[in-house]
């Protein structure tokens, strides 16, 4: 079995899940300018309903393909409309307060939201039913999961078709005016509001989508889940350069295996001084290293503007 | 000293809420688990283990001290299975004189929060704390009505090596003093009945993704994977052996002899095999009445309950025998208790420990543990 290529694979899978969330945090940060906190709720929230949905009907006559997509597509418009709700009674009548009034209501939302899902779903970890294929295939020596294979394929599509739509369409343009500029795309005739309600309709359902995958990833979901993994992906969008949407998906890729590698070779490599039990630390790690060295990020332009 | 501590308690409650007529025949008593976080419903368990024993004792008519009849009231509170917020709690359990606590749940809990019960002189009985240090820091209030991980930690490498006939084996630990300690106490026997510890790896108590130290793992080729942890932990750690293909037996202890472990690893759970201290609840002495009671009331039984439930009556048999609520005068009552409880016999050794440790070993066989075989361990540190 090659080894590295096994934990290259792990991270790979990882990181395009970090990648799906982190773009929710870059969109809306580059439009609007605020570190959106609540999106790893946003994704928990997403993996609650998607699951919810999914427990209820199995076992029920519908074949397995469309009990799957009833669930996603209900997480989907569940945190759509999540988003937008939230943008609307939290966001916008802050939009021209100091900064860290947001801020401050973000991490409020979160908290709100995850005690919400404790309420609603209970303290226990949910399990996802037996429904997807087990089957894997064998790349030179290592595991490639179908459910892994899964996630590749729908975060590298997703991805594709969010680059295409901000780079080609009207709509793309509309958001990257408004990103530039709120005021003078309003003189050109974008409605700012309704951007900004698009954009968090896009970031929560790629949360969502990303919430899904985990949770059939791992068969588990948790009303803290999105804690860690909101944070993750935050590092993600930051290592990138947060605000630039290729650099959320780079930034994910990257942590994903800085993680998985980081993991499996930090005991061998330090001789057991650390242990695998620092995975979760390297997010942190490359995030402040990233600060330090390149706070603009690895594909970000200079920020200086919105500093 | 009796009407001392009923002066301080009442004045407690007048002070609370100056026109309230409520008794002062009430002792209250604490319990301490995580009542949210990833480990609640075995907090909430323990909570309800507790609360059903308060209610059962006061139904019998409470308890009887010096000819007057007081109420057993139970104060749950939350640690989070966060050592910091543990003694937080503690310290409110100290400065609302209680006059005992249940808990705490977790080991890394226990233990911060033994030194601030032993300053205010709180016994403190824990249902489910399996740490050898937790009684061995020299406190005289800190009890356990659990079996510790010096005794179930060889009784699972005895299985290893002479049931499984383990030669390699892999050992992952989830870093909390509970996950460490029983590790720990597995290798070293492990290590002397023969075996070979071919590869030592570490995650934590909040951890879902395994694969990379499973990957490693999967190169040392193991016969055996060890893990000390929680159920949270040890399902998708069990579903995500099966994904990579790593097919070596994994053993546990009891955070993971749960029926939420099966839930959560599904169809991998299959073949796992896991401690639990004491007896199976059906071969308990008092496990069919307790199980019907608990069940009715609660619904199902997380793990610990049974234990939280013997830990309030054990208390309650204290303070009967010492004719007093008053923990100085109780607590030396303790180290002489010969109870029949629901989980069994409940005697104790000098440090606090059970005198006799019992281990039964289960395997998952479709979807259901089924119990193997009882082990019993005299042998405490």
């Amino acid at each position: 079995m090659d080894i590295f290529l096994q934990q290259l694979i792990n991270g790979l899978v990882l990181g395009s899940v970090y990648a799906l969330i982190a773009l929710g945090y870059t969109m809306v940060y580059g439009i609007l300018g605020l570190i959106n906190f609540a999106h790893g709720e946003i994704t928990m929230i997403g993996a609650m309903l998607a699951l919810a949905v999914i427990t209820h009907l199995t076992g029920s006559a519908l074949p397995i393909p469309v009990i799957l997509l009833a669930g996603l597509l209900t997480a989907i418009a569940g945190c759509s409309a999540l988003g937008l709700l939230i943008e609307r009674i939290a966001y916008r009548p802050l939009r021209h307060a100091p900064r860290l009034a947001p801020l401050i209501t973000a991490i409020g939302v979160s908290i709100i939201l995850q005690n919400l899902a404790m309420l609603i779903w209970g303290r226990q970890y949910i399990s996802f039913p037996p429904l997807l294929p087990q089957g894997w295939i064998d790349v030179a020596g290592a595991r490639l999961t179908d459910v892994q294979l899964i996630i590749l394929i729908t975060s590298a599509l997703l991805m594709l078709i969010l680059d295409s739509l901000v780079r080609r369409t009207p709509l793309g343009r509309a958001m990257r005016a408004t990103a530039q500029s709120p005021r003078l795309a309003g003189l050109m005739g974008i409605d700012a509001n309704r951007i900004i309600a698009v954009t968090f309709v896009i970031g929560s359902s790629l949360a969502a989508i990303g919430g899904f995958l985990v949770s059939a990833y791992y068969g588990l979901a948790h009303y803290y889940m999105g804690f860690l993994l909101g944070l993750k992906a935050f590092s993600a969008a930051v290592l990138g350069g947060i605000g630039n949407i290729r650099g959320a998906m780079l930034g994910g890729l990257l942590l994903g295996i800085i993680e998985s590698l980081g993991a499996g070779y930090i005991g061998p490599l330090t001789h057991g001084l650390f242990g695998s039990n620092y995975q979760d630390v390297f997010a942190f790690f490359v995030l402040i290293a990233i600060l330090i060295i390149r706070p603009a990020g690895l594909l970000g332009e200079s920020t200086a503007d919105r500093a | 000293m009796v009407i001392r501590a009923t002066l301080a308690m009442s004045g407690v409650l007048l002070a609370g809420c100056s026109h309230n007529n409520q008794p002062a025949n009430i002792i209250r008593i604490g319990s301490a688990s995580p009542l949210s976080g990833p480990q609640a419903h075995l907090g909430q368990d323990n909570a309800n283990g507790a609360q059903l024993a308060v209610d059962d004792i006061n139904a019998a008519g409470g308890i009887i001290l010096a000819g007057k009849t007081y109420r057993l009231q139970l104060l749950a509170e939350d640690d989070q299975a966060d050592p910091k917020i543990a003694t937080t709690v503690a310290q409110q359990f100290a400065d609302d004189d209680v006059a005992g606590v249940i808990g705490h749940l977790n080991s890394g809990a226990s233990i911060p929060a033994a030194r601030v019960y032993d300053d205010a002189g709180i016994p403190q009985i824990s249902p489910s704390s399996t740490a050898i240090a937790y009684t061995h820091l020299g406190f005289k209030t800190a009890w356990r009505v659990m079996t510790n991980d010096s005794q179930q930690g060889s009784a699972l490498a005895q299985y290893a090596t002479r049931n499984l006939h383990a030669k390699r084996i892999a050992v992952v630990d989830d870093r909390t003093a509970y996950g460490q300690g029983l590790a720990d106490e597995f290798a070293r026997a492990a290590t002397t009945n023969g075996a070979q510890i071919v590869d030592r790896e570490y995650t934590t108590d909040h951890a879902t993704d395994f694969l990379s130290i499973l990957t490693s793992i999967k190169a040392s080729a193991p016969d055996v994977v060890f893990f000390g942890g929680m159920d949270p932990q040890a399902g998708p750690l069990a579903r995500q052996m099966r994904q990579l293909g790593l097919n070596a037996q994994l053993l546990g202890g009891d955070g993971v002899q749960t029926d939420q472990f099966i839930k959560l690893a599904g169809q991998a759970a299959d073949g796992t095999i896991a401690s639990n201290p004491g007896l199976p609840l059906d071969q308990m002495p008092g496990g069919a009445r307790f199980k019907r009671e608990f069940t009715t009331r609660f619904g199902p039984i997380q793990n610990y309950a049974p234990y939280a439930y013997d830990a309030v009556y054990v208390m309650a048999n204290a303070m009967q025998r010492a004719q007093s609520a008053d923990p100085a005068k109780y607590l030396p009552m303790l180290a002489s208790t010969h109870y029949q409880g629901v989980t069994g016999n409940i005697s104790f050794d000098r440090h606090g420990d059970l005198a006799q440790g019992t281990v039964t070993l289960y395997k998952v066989i479709n979807t259901h543990w089924q119990p193997l075989t009882t082990l019993t361990n005299t042998a405490a540190h």
